[in-house]
């Protein structure tokens, strides 16, 4: 695929042949995951949360399968079924608290995969499109998350429903058409319940699509890695298996068991307590808040108290959209040709900033909508779209980078003492 | 157009390939109109799968609601339901008709009298319980509730703040509590819907 050396499949027995011969799949996972891929020598673990996204797309969708024999998709039963779960279905207390936490670790996995890709310069030529498809199954998972929330209907899950069908509602002239289409009634009933189930049932399998093109666009040009210099030799490169399987492995037993302590110790830890209160449509709980990971989104909704122009409630939802659509047009926002920011000192300050800034709207989405957080939202809300609209732009143009190495090998054995291929990093002599 | 049908090879006598060239050709109306046939065929069975996503028939039956006015005392509010949203019916005190009448229309953001919110009984305000921002069920409509800084209804979600008529005066919601189509059957109960 990607690079000549890469070896080429050699079937081990005569059955791997002949299936090779008539459908050569044995081929194409030993070209995706296997020997054939020749990767940089030199990834971090911080190129191990590509892999943990899927283990937890894998989790969300084998836990979800065995969820739905069980689940009830009518308002008058959901919230005992998932209750019935619970308490009654054999383990079922593990399989739900194993999805409502899964769902959990993906975010933080796919949060920290999307930031390497800022913090490297992934997105950048040649591998836009990788990171097109990365946006759009972030904007299918926070559809997935979402529906997926609304499904124990607990007060949080209605009140969540009310409130995000309610952003439909800010479309002038034909929002609130739009908004009763989209529930089936006018307000979330029967008739929402069950096409958020049909629905929530249906994007994993989209996502997972997505995901075989997000990892074929990948494969053209091959993995960007903490230089950000691209693959200059064979002498760059290692196979996928059974180096990156092996260090894959590793990170996947370290998800696993933080996953096992968020499920076995804190399992309500990340829920909120409201969502066991069956859903009222009379009666709003104090604060309704989103799930942890939609907070520095929610902060963004908040931040526009006044009118504009437009009604400050048709800002937010502007907003709220554009903060994750920006994402889109960062490839070309970005004109920097170096990729990595360890060789780009002033983009490595503005990311950090962004990361601080990104973690203060999280904080203020999940608070109540105090003036204070209020204020402190505006300030981070504005400084985000500033991070990609202005200062981003300005720095790639301004900026003198550090030298960059000349290719991969030569920073792999710089760091290890040594600059030439003699002294290799595996040799005593060079590392002492 | 059709430059590439129309070339003719080198040496050739021309009048054969001319002959039936006519542009738009014969098999290019066919290609058009046959695409054309089916994409608006594709677009009508769109149709029933957009539409079932709208409100079913018995979810529309559900569309009117009775009130029995007549327990209701002056200063006192109720909280119905009207398809399955939220109702407020609240009867306004002398001196509530009176503090939303005091404001100036130029004032408001969405400027409505009471007048206007009323249907020839000022007392009587039948509002949806539905916060305009993004639909939380504001307070006040209970006894003993927040009913805000100007005496009306009041939104714990953002903070939006409802005056005597159910106008918007504060905070983030754009308009003020939507009534409903409503109508007195009797001088003590009302359908809505
Ligand atoms: C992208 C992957 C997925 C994500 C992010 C996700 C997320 C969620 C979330 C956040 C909940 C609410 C958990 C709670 O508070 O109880 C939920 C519930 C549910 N999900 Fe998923 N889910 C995913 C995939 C699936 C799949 C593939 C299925 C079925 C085939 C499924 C079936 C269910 C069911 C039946 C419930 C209701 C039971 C419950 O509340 O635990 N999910 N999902
Ligand atoms: S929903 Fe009432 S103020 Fe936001």
């Amino acid at each position: 695929m990607s690079f000549p050396w890469a070896k080429q499949y050699q079937p081990q027995n005569s059955l791997m042949k002949w299936v090779d011969e008539r459908l050569p799949v044995p081929r194409l996972v030993y070209n995706a995951v296997g020997a054939g891929y020749p990767v940089p020598r030199n990834l971090n673990y911080f190129w191990n949360f590509g892999v943990l996204a899927g283990a937890a797309l894998g989790i969300q969708i084998i836990t979800g399968i065995v969820l739905a024999m069980h689940y009830a998709a009518n308002g008058a039963i959901a919230f005992d079924s998932v209750e019935h779960i619970m308490r009654d279905v054999n383990a079922g207390w593990l399989l739900r608290y194993a999805h409502a936490n899964g769902a959990s670790m993906f975010f933080i996995v796919v949060y920290l995969h999307i930031f390497r890709g800022l913090y490297y310069g992934s997105y950048k030529a040649p591998r836009e499109m990788v990171w097109l498809l990365g946006v759009v199954i972030f904007l299918l998972m926070m559809a997935t998350a979402f529906m997926g929330y609304v499904l124990p209907w607990g007060q949080m899950s209605f009140w969540g429903a009310q409130v995000i069908t309610g952003f439909f509602s800010a479309i002038p002239g034909v929002g609130e058409t739009i908004r009763v289409w989209l529930l089936g009634g006018y307000a979330p009933d029967d008739a929402a319940l069950n096409r958020f189930f049909s629905l929530h049932y249906l994007l994993p399998f989209v996502i997972a699509g997505v995901i075989i093109l997000h990892i074929w666009a990948l494969h053209i040009p091959g993995s960007n890695n903490p230089t950000g210099v691209e693959v200059k030799g064979e002498q760059d490169t290692v196979p996928f298996h059974p180096y990156y399987t092996a260090k894959d492995g590793f990170g996947l037993g370290i998800f696993l068991i933080v996953f096992a302590v968020l499920l076995f110790f804190y399992p309500n830890y990340l829920g909120h307590p409201d969502n066991y209160i069956p859903a009222n449509p009379l009666s709003t709980p104090a604060h309704i808040v989103p799930e942890w990971y939609f907070w520095p989104f929610y902060a963004i909704l908040r931040a526009f108290t006044v009118d504009f122009i437009l009604p400050a409630k048709l800002w937010g939802v502007l907003a709220m959209f554009g903060s994750i659509l920006l994402l889109f047009f960062l490839p070309w926002l970005d004109s920097s040709p170096v990729r990595s920011n360890n060789y780009r000192p002033k983009a490595r300050i503005a990311f950090w900033v962004l990361v601080a800034d990104v973690l203060i709207l999280g904080y203020c989405g999940g608070s109540a909508a105090d003036p204070v957080y209020v204020i402190l939202s505006q300030i981070c809300g504005a400084y985000y779209f500033a991070h990609f609209l202005i200062i981003l732009p300005m720095i790639s143009r301004s900026e003198r980078p550090t030298p960059l190495p000349n290719s991969i090998t030569e920073a792999v054995l710089a760091k290890h003492g040594g600059t030439s291929p003699a002294h290799t990093a595996l040799t005593p002599a060079a590392s002492s | 157009m059709a430059s590439i049908d129309t070339a003719v090879p080198p040496g050739e006598d021309p009048a054969p390939y001319h002959e039936e060239v006519a542009d738009p050709r014969r098999r290019d109306f066919i290609n058009i109109a046959a695409v054309a046939f089916a994409g608006v065929g594709a677009g009508v069975v769109v149709l029933p799968l957009v539409n079932q996503m709208n409100p079913s028939a018995d979810v529309l039956a559900q569309a009117t609601t009775e009130i029995d006015l007549s327990k209701i005392a002056a200063g006192q509010a109720i909280k119905t339901s009207f398809r399955k949203q939220p109702l407020f019916v609240r009867n306004l005190t002398p001196a509530e008709i009176a503090a939303a009448d005091a404001v100036p229309l130029s004032e408001l953001r969405d400027p409505q009298s009471l007048e206007e919110r009323t249907k020839g009984k000022k007392n009587w305000l039948i509002t949806m319980g539905v916060c305009t921002h993004l639909g939380c069920v504001p307070l006040g409509a209970g006894e003993g509730e927040n009913k805000g800084p100007f005496g009306g209804y009041f939104c714990p979600c953002h903070g939006s703040a409802y005056d005597t008529a159910a106008r918007i005066r504060k905070g983030p919601a754009p308009t003020n509590l939507v009534v409903p189509d409503y109508a007195f059957s009797s001088d003590t109960t009302v359908t809505v819907g």
